[in-house]
């Protein structure tokens, strides 16, 4: 089944996009990942052109990540007042990500730092995952308890002026660190199409020191609102969101979603942040492999 | 009177010329292409009749070349080296009037029946394009992104030299076929028929156009995201938040 989408200007196989929606779904299911950072690599692997792929899979990962703010919601796991400043350092994230993105773009080196971006966060971040969850593994194996982790805030963090409490993640910080980070994941989301949770996360626990009861569904409260703002700056900037992909992508990812958090059910979480962690680092090797070798295309053509 | 002789006198070597001249009634298969959701790519038939004064054929053989060409526009092409390890665009060029589309097909290939000279001049074949690039002066790096271009549009399809394909009917009729890949750019394109004897163009017709274009749903969304971005954006927000939480609702049923 073919399907001409009118932004991207080609025809592709719709079933192929649904599959790769839902192969990612299924993923971001799993983990309570928006799974842009799979898809967005995918699109382009499939001739999708990058500027494109990014800004429709962030208009997906709004989609995919609706119902599990909801979900979370209703536990009680969302920390609106930390959100709320998430999200505003990540409305002026993807603005500051839509001014670096033109000033790449008119300097044809968009692609490469949008590749580099990928193997320097997934690398890290997902050998950060893959040792801790290492960790915990050989601790159940062993069994022994896992040593938990201590819930503090990072040293810069405390240092930072002007306190606030965040009584549900239980902080006492300064608002200027999730502002901050907040930020970060806005450029994260407007350059890259992620919606930051696999930056989010880590992020939350080990610099914020956050509870982890709120860490999951406040995450997914800013991915929602930056993923948003970012597919109205795409809109308005690059205009490069095509709704046509962005619809048949959420068709397989929602799907695929549930079957996730169903098969999560099942799983024992640290062979789940192993699994994750894996697959990040697959990805992150795959991008800079592609920076080393010979590109099937030395020649690219932007029209003036 | 006299006028009136001198006048028919100093017309008639051009009347007769142009009696000389056979005449192309060139034609496509398709005047107007409609880009909808299925569009995968079109082929089009370019045909016609050559008709010949007094209607004799000439002795000998004659070739026709066909030629569809896109909209020109100015282009930046853009080149990756090696650096440092990794593959980044090091170079450009900038070309003042690339075609979108470049499709030539003839009876035999371009080189048997044409000069260079003559291919130069009507813009024969894939090395004969004119595409003004700038900047360079360097004529060796010049004709290196002059390959470049030219090599990455004929792999994606946009740029196709084909010869043989030209069916040629009791030195009268011809047909050609031109494939033309979903990625075509819009806009207004030139069919171009050319017939060729002993090297030399004897006639070239170029009044044939075809419209490529959006339609329906393809074109609105075309249309709303270039001009209408903020309410664009906004649909594309509400669709995907609708179909997220939709998705959620249904299989929390199940």
């Amino acid at each position: 089944m073919d399907i001409y989408l009118p932004i991207a200007n080609l025809s592709v196989n719709a079933l192929v996009i649904i599959l790769l929606g839902g192969g990612v779904g299924v993923l971001s299911g799993m983990f309570g990942v928006g799974g842009g950072f799979l898809t967005t690599p995918l699109l382009i692997f499939y001739g999708i052109p990058p500027a494109v792929a990014a800004a429709s899979a962030s208009t997906q990962v709004t989609g995919a990540s609706v119902s599990g703010v909801f979900a979370h919601m209703k536990r009680g796991g969302v920390d609106f007042q930390m959100g709320a400043v998430l999200v505003f350092g990540g409305i002026f994230g993807t603005a500051a990500g839509a001014a670096i993105f033109e000033i790449l773009e008119s300097l044809g080196q968009i692609d490469t730092v949008i590749n580099i971006l990928y193997v320097v966060m997934l690398g890290s971040i997902g050998g950060l995952m893959a040792k801790e969850s290492l960790t915990s593994v050989r601790a159940s194996r062993a069994g022994k308890p896992v040593p938990a982790a201590k819930r503090r805030h990072h040293p810069l963090v405390a240092n930072l002026p002007m306190r606030w409490r965040f009584y549900r993640s239980g902080l006492y910080i300064s608002p200027l660190a999730p502002l901050i980070l907040g930020f970060i994941t806005g450029i994260m989301t407007m350059l890259l199409g992620v919606g930051g949770g696999f930056i989010m996360v880590p992020a939350m626990l080990y610099l914020l020191g956050m509870g982890a009861q709120v860490v999951v569904g406040t995450s997914l409260f800013q991915i929602l609102f930056v993923t948003m703002a970012s597919t109205m700056m795409h809109s308005l900037t690059t205009k490069a969101v095509d709704i046509v992909l962005a619809v048949f992508l959420l068709i397989g990812s929602v799907t695929g979603a549930q079957i996730g958090a169903r098969l999560a059910q099942r799983m024992r979480p640290e062979y789940l942040r192993l699994f994750l962690a894996i697959i990040v680092l697959l990805v992150a090797i795959r991008m800079a492999l592609g920076l080393g070798w010979r590109p099937d295309e030395i020649y690219t053509l932007q029209a003036l | 009177m006299i006028r009136l002789i001198a006048l028919f006198l100093f017309l008639l070597p051009v009347a007769a010329g142009a009696q000389n001249v056979p005449k192309l009634v060139p034609d496509v298969s398709q005047r107007e292409i409609n880009i909808q959701s299925g569009f995968t790519g079109a082929e089009m038939l370019l045909f016609g009749a050559i008709i010949y004064p007094r209607g004799v054929a000439p002795e000998g053989q004659v070739d026709v070349a066909v030629v569809l060409r896109g909209p020109t526009r100015p282009v930046t092409l853009r080149e990756k080296q090696k650096i440092a390890g990794i593959w980044i665009n090091a170079d450009s060029t900038d070309f003042r009037s690339v075609p979108a589309y470049y499709a030539i097909a003839s009876s035999r290939s371009l080189r048997e029946i044409v000069d260079s000279k003559t291919a130069a001049i009507y813009e024969l074949g894939l090395e004969r394009l004119q595409l003004s690039p700038s900047g360079e002066v360097d004529a060796a790096e010049q004709k290196r992104f002059v390959d470049g271009l030219v090599d990455l549009n004929r792999r994606n399809g946009l740029f196709r030299q084909e010869a043989g394909t030209v069916e040629i009917t009791d030195q009268v009729l011809y047909r050609a076929r031109l494939n033309i890949p979903s990625s075509v750019p819009v806009g207004t394109y030139t069919a171009e028929t050319l017939l060729i004897r002993d090297g030399r163009v004897i006639v070239a017709d170029d009044n044939v156009q075809v419209r490529i274009r959006k339609t329906g749903f393809e074109q609105l969304v075309t249309i709303m995201a270039q001009d209408y971005a903020l309410f664009y954006g906004a649909m594309a927000v509400l669709v995907s938040l609708l179909l997220g939480w939709f998705a959620g609702y249904i299989f929390q049923r199940l």
